[in-house]
């Protein structure tokens, strides 16, 4: 009879954990290295200096990826400022008030927020949202900049409330029991004690939300108008605007391959990676230096 | 949206691909299709070529279609690359697609199987009736950006427009803002809003007093306005329609085509010839499209 070895067994099964492990890194490089491969091309045939102009409409050539970036940056900035209060809010709400059995209501519903396609969302927004602001605000259309970021908001809320819940469950429960013996007010705990304690987890939770909300595609190309404009102030908040990632979905599908237009899309694939890895880079750096000072406190 | 559809459409095919089949195994064993047609192109068409390949195939059992969109570009490379008998563009073929196809050894053939009146819709509320071609043309240029200019209520104008691949968006930019001029280079100023979906459109005309758009007749619902167009003020304002569109008084209309690699023979030219036959064209009138004369 086949009896098998423990040790071989032990061997074999670290072995596929690391070639699993490893493959993820391969992905990303083989990813980055394809995205190099047919974005660089843009810098020779284009030249940044083309590329960092102001006018997007690439069937004529107009190859300024300015607007595009504008339009990410402006509808990621609103997005974040709605999810983050709401979010940490939410968060706060579930893990330190909310008594065990809303709790155990409110954790799977979040998850079912998270899960919902980002489709749906678009299309109540294209149905509801858009006209409502229109008429509300007395915007010239609805399709703006703050419509998108609304849905966004709704998208990154759930990534937002689940890590920043995660780290304020991970706060001992001996803190909360310490400031409470010395006479503090629930709201006093809460601002003054746990949160700053999970306040490294929750700033990981905002930028993962960030990069959750920069990398979201079709909500955001189904309201935001698609327009590439320039910035003119404040007022562009309520303006359309275009995303990269709408600009990359609605023109990769008819591009000709290897054309100069094609090139540019990669190439605006690859600004779209460099943003997310800077976010990701700092929301590491972020809880990195975090544990190494709770680590000095504790020593 | 775009995508969605798109899906959609995929799925439709397969349908419509395997159901006949199935059909015919229960029905008859040995009758089973013996030609198989490919047929992929223009979104603006798809609807329109789903319907022929549903209905030829009814009648002829031995025959079996499939119907992809994806975009006029992507229909004529197929045809160039072999991978499609029959392209469907919502545009003519350009030049350079010409001359690749010369290179991969043929001679693509041309063949007008319906027209497309492009209509030019606003919100039912708004009170103008009827604009000049250089009137839309200014409009989209960010040159007219208020309907008090023309004769409407104190409302900014919002352009609409499809995405800067459709080949509607094309004709529209060569036809309407470019007034047919070859020379004039401009575009649609960087304020349109570019919307994914042909839905869209009519989303946003229908809920915003202050939009204007434009879309193929097929397209356009009774909760938008259709405006009346002229190419000049001397002339009279004309809605689009069948009959306007196929003696010319409408002044945007354009031809839909296909494209077969050289001339057609055995099923693809069979069924080229019953598209334009008046039973095809029938077909072309149920869904909004223009019939071509003569039949």
């Amino acid at each position: 009879m086949f009896k098998p070895n423990p040790i071989r067994t032990d061997r074999n099964v670290t072995y596929i954990i690391k070639i699993a492990g490893y493959s993820s890194i391969l992905f990303l490089a083989l990813i980055f290295f394809f995205l190099l491969q047919n974005g660089i091309p843009a810098l020779k045939e284009t030249g940044l200096a083309k590329l960092f102009q102001s006018t997007w409409y690439p069937t004529e050539a107009y190859f300024g990826i300015l607007p595009l970036l504008f339009g990410s940056l402006l509808v990621t900035f609103l997005a974040i400022l709605i999810a983050l209060p709401f979010g940490v809010g939410t968060a706060v709400f579930i893990s330190e008030i909310a008594p065990r059995a809303m709790k155990e209501i409110l954790k799977p519903l979040v998850e079912i927020l998270a899960g919902m396609p980002s489709v749906v969302l678009g299309f109540i927004g294209i149905v509801v949202v858009v006209p409502y602001m229109q008429r509300t605000l007395n915007l010239p259309t609805g399709q703006a900049a703050i419509t998108g970021a609304i849905l966004l908001g709704l998208i990154a809320i759930p990534t937002v409330v689940s890590i920043a819940e995660d780290a304020l469950n991970a706060v001992p429960q001996s803190y909360r029991q310490a400031a409470l013996a010395m006479g503090a007010t629930r709201w006093q705990t809460i601002w003054g004690i746990t949160v700053p304690a999970a306040k490294t987890g929750i700033l990981t939770a905002i930028m993962l939300g960030i990069g959750r909300t920069l990398g979201e595609t079709m909500a955001v190309m189904m309201v935001t108008g698609n327009a590439a404009v320039m910035p003119e102030g404040l007022q562009s908040i309520f303006m359309p605007v275009r995303t990269m990632t709408a600009t990359i979905a609605s023109e990769m599908g008819e591009v000709a391959k290897g054309s100069a237009h094609y090139a540019v899309l990669f190439f605006i694939g690859i600004v779209l990676f460099i943003f997310s890895l800077i976010i990701n880079i700092l929301a590491s750096w972020v809880s990195t230096r975090g544990r190494k000072r709770s680590e000095r406190i504790l020593s | 949206m775009e995508i969605v559809t798109r899906k959609i459409l995929v799925a439709l095919t397969l349908i419509l691909v395997l159901l006949p089949a199935c059909a015919k195994r229960d029905a008859n064993s040995n009758n089973s299709p013996s030609k198989t047609i490919t047929n992929t192109g223009s979104d603006t068409m798809v609807n329109l070529a789903l319907a022929w390949a549903e209905q030829y195939q009814k009648e002829h059992t031995d025959v079996l279609i499939s119907v992809t969109g994806g975009g006029s570009g992507t229909g004529i490379n197929s045809l160039l690359s072999g991978t499609t008998d029959i392209a469907n563009a919502s545009r003519a073929m350009k030049d350079e697609e010409k001359a690749t196809a010369e290179k991969n050894g043929f001679k693509p053939q041309e063949f007008v199987i319906a027209k497309d009146a492009i209509a030019v819709i606003v919100n039912p509320k708004n009170p103008v009736k009827d604009l000049t071609l250089e009137q839309i043309s200014k409009i989209y240029k960010c040159e007219i950006n208020n309907w008090a200019e023309l004769g409407g209520e104190d409302r900014p104008i919002v352009r609409l427009s499809r995405e800067s691949n459709s080949g509607t968006h094309v004709y529209f930019l060569e036809t309407v803002v470019r007034l047919g001029d070859k020379k004039d280079k401009s575009i649609f100023c960087p304020k349109t809003l570019l919307l994914p979906s042909s839905e869209g459109i009519i989303a946003e005309v229908r809920d915003n007093p202050n939009a204007i758009g434009y879309d193929g007749l097929g397209y356009i619902t009774e909760e938008v306005k259709v405006l009346g167009l002229a190419k000049e003020l001397s002339q009279p304002f004309v809605l689009p329609s069948e009959s306007t569109a196929n003696d010319g008084t409408y002044p945007i209309s354009r031809n839909l085509f296909m494209y077969t690699r050289g001339e057609p023979t055995g099923a693809i030219a069979d069924y080229l010839q019953w598209i334009i036959s008046p039973e095809g064209q029938a077909i072309v009138s149920n869904l909004g499209f223009v019939p071509i004369k003569g039949n």
